[in-house]
């Protein structure tokens, strides 16, 4: 296990960062490195820089006010995990971060790392997608914002662009009445999800008024159902409805990814089931959060 | 003193996890090279050339050298040590010459001087390959179409091999009320040791002399077959050292190409050299498990007596013959296939075979797994469709405790047992009734409750040698064992064993201590160096307690009575007066406890010789050479209860009651460990772990991103029992403990798993049982939501 020889840089700025980003042409970024160095060591990946931001200052934050939660690039999965105030501002984020991996993997692992990866098997993205994240990237003529669903572009790539970084993740936070889930088949010998379900739902005098059910895992990259979300606006979520809302998953999904552990046709089936079990979960927050 | 039957906290343990252990990776020498190693991304291809130039080009390369090099450098072919009758061997390089046969074949090997470099070089080696067709299963090998993974091997097939009386056999099937058929697969597995497989080499060009370091359960027959085989060096020119070993299961026990090349380049370049095989490379190369592909049948009366049993299997052997492969699938398998039940009919056939995949060996448990696997499914199978409990059937068929030494059809004779006691302990345990009336509600609420029942034997402590040598091994099976007294009472001893996580410092020290009197304080236990221990043959099958252990115990024997020949001598009494007082450590006079004489005192005398009886020479150090007359049974009782989710088929293991009888138990702490580790080990098999190639050979299952090994989180707390029949065959009454785990609780969980299933009619499904593959069998039959079936019912 011995990567092919690097330039190593550790930047003390984002703008050093980004500055270094551009000079190097097939440079990549080393935040936890928990995706990248096992790559680098089967010399899958061989970048000839590396650009270490681990210790960018001010990069690892989180901040709630009453409509948004950010994050920012470096937080790791273990903050997001264990704080307190993300667990009232919008709780399906820990319980999300505390699905990845194992602790050690979350005490390194950044949300910044997991989202520019764009492992379709990877938590965060799904989580994102139905939360309707905006992703914050900075590069040398300064930030854009990125909607969660216009950033996950393909296998492994996303919209981020040459010379620049992903810098923030922000969400919405719960008002009354909202309620997320997210659940996951995990892979037994990853840890990644076979199949990762996170569902948002909103609720008005008991009728369900906005939902998002993002899927991860099926398919190469992490998809939203819409029309699971159709079936269930407008409607009270029974049984009955739920179960509508599951089973239209299963012809929204094309092309599912199989392997030696899970078929094509297995992945499509838990997503439904998934969906099923999260929707309930997620209506169930919604009438408890006030 | 007392030390054995209690539970002495483990003396190596504190080495171990503060990080001071020496694995062969932490060797640094002054000069070391290191190697990496140049494998075929291939399954089956010929090299049509190698090119090495660009390699050898790049700053910090010292050498490139093929499998051609070291032919004519005078290496020899690694050798097969078991050979049944007519067996075909194929020749086996250490890095091949004319053709890759598997992926991960070495083609050739990088010297560097940093392993990094070393990395470079290899993907600078341009080798041009001509892929040829590529076999992969055991049964197809014979096909007309398929290719030779050996052109001088026709229809790849390497041996064939029989046991029974096949007339009694047919008779029992002719005369049978029920027939069960089933065939299945016992997956491949793949070792995954937690420290990967490692060697440094140092040739010492002014004396000639050769030392090899590498991760082994046994560097004496390493040692041996580089001397006569690989190598050529003279063993007394040549040692191998296993230092701290970090697992093997079994992997550990062969002879590997890197063991070759790295001496072989020490020697080369006159440097010391250093290989260590990344996880990856171990995937690759390690010698993989299992891998038979049976089908079998059961003869049976319907009252549930089992008569007959007819079982063909194809085990797959891989590319090459691997150092003890044969011996998995003949003696320690077909052997076995009576199991605990008293049936007289058995006939067991199988066919090794050579495929273009990683060579198979033996994997904890070895041979004994398949054999309880298929067994005990039948039997499950026969129960259903018989319609009488799991746990009755079994008490039916068992060989009755009065019956010991009991001789089965199949060579072996069982030495003790009580499979009755056994199950009584493991059902009371369990409370089995209650499950089986909880598992009634479960159903009657739609849940897929399952109750998984095993009663396994196992082969242990191998083995009288002339018989392993009728089996087919070119050596012998016996331990040495050596306990030198220092001067002043210190002991140090020396053992051919070897522990690779097993505890040897702790249980050793624990014997002797008891055989002496000395405080296991005192006690020091050496093993895996070549330059300090007798040859001995190291540590598989169970066997370091039962035959290690009893070399030791000879030894300490004879310790004694030297003891008590001097004590007699300078208290002038007879030596039939004397008694050697093992709890206290001193030897008295009977009936006069204050003439004595304490051990060190007279470990002391023993070297001044100014006092000794006449002919009595000076010293206090005894060797024992230990051929044990049988090997060992263990048995046991496992009783499993799972959950399968029937939207997903995912499963959950809800208990698992586990009663053992491995003889007397030296150490119940370890013992319990060894017992909970093997059952993690073979649960493994039944719900997660392949080793899957694809069509064209290529492993899909080669990382532990893909492979699934089991997870502490994934088990209920183990409910253990145990009831002690010690062996009759060794003076400790021990039988091993190293596998029984192992073997015992795959089909256990597989039993439980299909017992869940049984009410939706699915009878049977190989492992590993995945949520997808049992997700896929429930969808198949229809709705996937249990029916209300009427299940072991009976009258």
């Amino acid at each position: 296990m011995y990567s092919a020889s690097f330039d190593y840089y550790r930047p003390k700025t984002l703008k050093d960062a980004i500055a270094l980003l551009k000079k190097n042409k097939d440079a990549k970024l080393l935040a936890g490195g928990h995706s990248l160095l096992p790559a680098m060591k089967l010399r899958v990946s061989s970048p000839s820089t590396l650009i270490d931001i681990g210790r960018i200052k001010g990069l690892d934050r989180i901040k709630v006010s009453k409509s948004t939660v950010r994050m920012g690039g470096l937080t790791t999965h273990a903050a997001v995990e264990s704080s307190k105030e993300l667990a009232k501002a919008c709780p399906v984020l820990g319980e999300c971060a505390g699905l990845i991996g194992d602790l050690q993997v979350r005490n390194r692992g950044t949300i910044g790392g997991s989202l520019a990866h764009a492992d379709p098997a990877a938590d965060y993205p799904t989580v994102m997608l139905a939360l309707g994240a905006d992703i914050t990237v900075t590069g040398s003529r300064g930030k854009r914002k990125v909607a969660a669903e216009k950033f996950f572009v393909d296998l492994f790539t996303t919209a981020l662009k040459r010379g620049e970084v992903l810098t923030e993740v922000s969400v919405p936070a719960m008002k009354t009445g909202q309620g997320a889930c997210y659940l996951k088949h995990r892979h037994p010998a990853s840890s990644y999800a076979v199949v990762g379900v996170a569902a948002y739902v909103s609720l008005k005098e008991g009728v369900c008024s906005d939902a998002t059910i993002a899927i991860g895992g099926a398919t190469t990259v992490p998809m939203v159902a819409d029309g699971a979300a159709d079936a269930l606006v407008g409607n009270a979520p029974t049984v009955k409805v739920i179960e509508g809302a599951a089973q239209t998953v299963a012809e929204a999904i094309e092309d599912p990814l199989g392997d030696v552990y899970a078929s094509g046709e297995y992945r499509t089936h838990l997503a439904t089931v998934l969906t099923r079990r999260a929707l309930t979960e997620a209506f169930k927050r919604a009438k408890r959060q006030k | 003193m007392g030390y054995v039957g209690s539970s002495v906290k483990r003396v190596e343990d504190p080495r171990f996890i503060q990080g001071k252990a020496s694995y062969v990776g932490n060797i640094i020498m002054p000069g070391m090279v290191h190697l990496a190693i140049k494998r075929s991304p291939y399954a089956h291809a010929k090299i049509k050339k190698i090119n090495t130039k660009k390699a050898k080009a790049l700053p910090g390369v010292v050498a490139v050298f093929t499998g051609q090099d070291l032919l004519d450098g005078g290496c020899g072919p690694l050798p097969c040590g078991w050979n049944v009758p007519d067996i075909k061997t194929p020749t086996r390089y250490a890095l091949t010459v004319d053709k890759a046969r598997h992926v991960g074949d070495g083609v050739a090997v990088v010297v560097a001087e940093d392993p990094y470099i070393a990395a470079d070089a290899v993907e600078l080696i341009d080798v041009s390959y001509q892929p040829l067709d590529v076999v992969i299963d055991a049964r197809k090998t014979t096909e007309l179409e398929a290719p030779l993974v050996h052109d001088d091997i026709s229809e790849n097939t390497s041996y064939e091999w029989a046991l029974g009386d096949k007339a009694v056999c047919d008779k029992a099937f002719e005369e049978a009320d029920h027939i069960v058929e089933l065939d299945l697969t016992n997956q491949r597995l793949i070792p995954n040791a937690m420290e990967p497989r490692a060697c440094v080499a140092q040739w010492t060009d002014t004396t000639e002399e050769m030392i090899v370091w590498t991760a082994s359960q046994n560097p004496q027959l390493i040692r041996l077959l580089l001397s006569a085989y690989t190598l050529l060096i003279p063993e007394h020119r040549l040692r191998v050292i296993s230092p701290d070993v970090g697992g093997g299961f079994g992997s550990k026990i062969f002879h590997y190409p890197e063991e070759v090349i790295t001496p072989w380049v020490s020697r080369a370049v006159n440097r010391p050299a250093k290989w260590v095989a990344t996880r990856s490379e171990a995937s690759i190369t390690d010698s993989q498990g299992r891998d038979h592909i049976t089908v079998a049948r059961m003869a049976l009366k319907k009252d549930g007596e089992i008569t007959g049993l007819h079982v063909s299997t194809w085990a797959n052997m891989g590319a090459y013959l691997s150092t003890l492969a044969p011996l998995i699938p003949t003696a320690l398998y077909i052997t076995l296939l009576a199991g605990l039940y008293r049936m007289k009919g058995i006939w067991g056939e199988m066919w090794g075979t050579l495929t273009n995949t990683v060579p198979v060996d033996a994997y904890r448990g070895a041979g004994r797994p398949e054999a309880s696997y298929l067994l005990e499914r039948l039997v499950d199978i026969a129960a259903h469709e018989l319609s009488i409990d799991p746990v009755e059937i079994r008490v039916k068929n068992f060989i009755g405790k009065d019956e010991f030494p009991y001789q089965t059809p199949l060579a072996f004779e069982y030495d003790s047992g009580d499979y009755h006691a056994l199950f009584e302990k493991a059902t009371s345990l369990a409370d089995y009734a209650k499950m089986r009336t909880d598992q009634t509600d479960a159903r009657d609420n739609g849940r897929l409750v399952g109750i998984g029942i095993s009663g396994c034997i196992e082969a242990s402590g191998p083995a009288p040698s002339a018989v392993a040598g009728s089996l087919g091994f070119a050596l012998g099976l016996w331990e040495s064992g050596v306990v030198r007294v220092h001067p002043t009472g210190k002991v140090t001893v020396l053992t051919g064993s070897h522990s690779h996580g097993q505890g040897h410092e702790t249980t050793f020290a624990q014997i002797v201590a008891d055989e002496l009197g000395v405080p296991m304080t005192d006690i020091e236990v050496v093993h895996g160096d070549s330059g300090r221990i007798p040859f001995g043959m190291g540590t598989y099958g169970s066997r370091s307690a039962s035959v290690g252990g009893s070399a030791l115990v000879k030894s300490a024997e004879k310790i004694r009575a030297k003891l008590i020949k001097i004590a007699a001598h300078q208290l002038e009494a007879a030596e039939e007066d004397m008694v050697y007082d093992r709890a206290e450590g001193k030897v008295y006079v009977k009936g006069s406890p204050d003439k004595s004489k304490p051990f060190a005192e007279l470990a002391f005398a023993s070297y001044t010789a100014h006092n000794l009886p006449e002919g009595l020479d000076p010293g206090l150090e005894e060797i024992s050479f230990y051929d044990p007359a049988n090997f060992t049974f263990p048995n046991s009782a496992h009783i499993v209860q799972i959950e399968i989710d029937p939207e997903t088929g995912e499963v959950e293991l809800q208990r698992y009651v586990a009663v053992d009888d491995v003889g007397n138990v030296i150490n119940p702490m370890i013992v319990e460990g060894q017992i909970q580790g093997g059952i993690a080990q073979g649960v493994g098999q039944a719900l997660w772990e392949q080793g899957v190639y694809d069509e064209s050979g290529q492993l899909l299952t080669g990382s532990l991103m893909e492979y699934a090994l089991p997870r502490a989180a994934s088990f209920p707390k183990f409910e253990i029992g145990r009831i002690e029949t010690p062996s009759p065959h060794n003076p400790l009454g021990v039988k091993g403990a190293g596998e029984m785990g192992t073997i015992a609780s795959t089909v256990a969980v597989a039993n439980a798993v299909m017992d869940a299933l049984a009410p939706l009619n699915i009878r049977h499904l190989d492992m590993p049982l995945t949520p997808d593959k049992i997700w896929s069998a429930m969808q198949k039959v229809g709705e996937a939501k249990t029916a209300k079936v009427e299940y072991f019912g009976g009258e």
